[in-house]
């Protein structure tokens, strides 16, 4: 689902940018109430950013009512040169790692320090075939518990780039900008971190055919989904 | 340009994204074509893409949304 996706509300019609822009002239001239309008089609995407770090639902939610209202306080200070949204990320995420080094509980991950095999890429898991997963199957809470384990079994950074690109489908330059690193890193990132999400699952999920899904069958009989 | 897998694995993130110059992207078609494994690859990628990208897959807490706007509503009722 994409930020954009979102932005249509009392000025159906505009893009996100001019109705955000039209948006935020009038909260900074007096009509605050309008603020919940302008966060309102991007509380998703805070939610996960600030999850994406964290990994818990309590933490990411007060995370998220922390960035909302830091973005009220410091609405004057916006510059109409970034987007809104990724304004409003880059707050989520620098909220939510605050909040672990707080806890605490920051694991220090880079990635020169992940496990690059000889010539610095990761191998996915090589396998002869595929058969698809239809989103049909996501119905299995098992299936999702899968994918959820997946991402959260990433390192944190490339965890927050395949949360924001792939999950909440924010574009590379927007993903950059929230993350505030090069669109090169974005793209090294998502490189590492899509491969890394196939060679956990492609195996588990390759196993599970005809097992854990296997109420779905598709139209031309196969033995799972 | 004849590619091998490793090329191939290194490119395929690009390659989903529609992000390979028009000679790279042939190479690659080119490679996949003959290569089942990464062609499974790539499909297993794309695949996982798409059930994450999923609403289904990761949802909102319950009332999450009313919580955020009525601590909203108390910031903005409080500074007026």
């Amino acid at each position: 689902m994409t930020a954009e996706a979102h932005s249509t509300g009392s000025m159906a019609g505009d893009s996100p940018v001019i109705r955000d822009g039209e948006l935020i002239a009038r909260i900074l001239s007096g009509e605050r109430e309008l603020f919940h309008e302008l966060v309102r089609p991007y509380e998703k995407s805070v939610y996960f950013a600030a999850f994406s770090i964290l990994q818990n639902e309590q933490d990411a939610e007060d995370a998220a009512q922390e960035t909302v209202l830091k973005a009220l306080k410091n609405l004057g200070n916006f510059r109409a040169e970034s987007k809104f949204s990724t304004w409003l990320i880059s707050i989520a995420m620098n909220e939510a790692r605050a909040r672990l080094r707080h806890a605490r509980v920051l694991k220090f991950e880079s990635v020169d320090e992940s496990p690059p095999d000889e010539e610095g890429g990761f191998t996915p898991s090589v396998i002869s075939d595929w058969r698809e997963v239809p989103s049909q199957a996501l119905e299995r809470k098992e299936l999702r518990e899968l994918l959820q384990k997946a991402i959260a079994s990433l390192p944190e950074k490339y965890r927050a780039v395949l949360v924001l690109r792939d999950v909440e489908e924010f574009s590379i330059t927007e993903s950059a900008a929230a993350l505030r690193v090069s669109e090169g890193v974005v793209k090294t990132r998502l490189l590492r971190a899509r491969l890394m999400m196939q060679k956990i699952l492609a195996p588990q999920l390759a196993s599970k055919r005809g097992g854990l899904f296997g109420s779905f069958r598709n139209r031309a009989g196969g033995s799972w989904f | 340009m004849v590619l091998n897998c490793k090329h191939v694995w290194a490119q395929i993130s690009d390659y989903i994204e529609g992000d390979v110059a028009p000679e790279l992207r042939e190479a690659i078609e080119e490679h996949l074509a003959h290569c089942r494994h990464c062609a499974a690859v790539l499909d297993s990628t794309r695949n996982i893409l798409v059930l994450i990208a999923d609403d289904r897959t990761f949802e909102l807490p319950v009332g999450y949304s009313e919580r955020l706007h009525a601590r909203l509503q108390e910031e903005i009722a409080s500074s007026e």
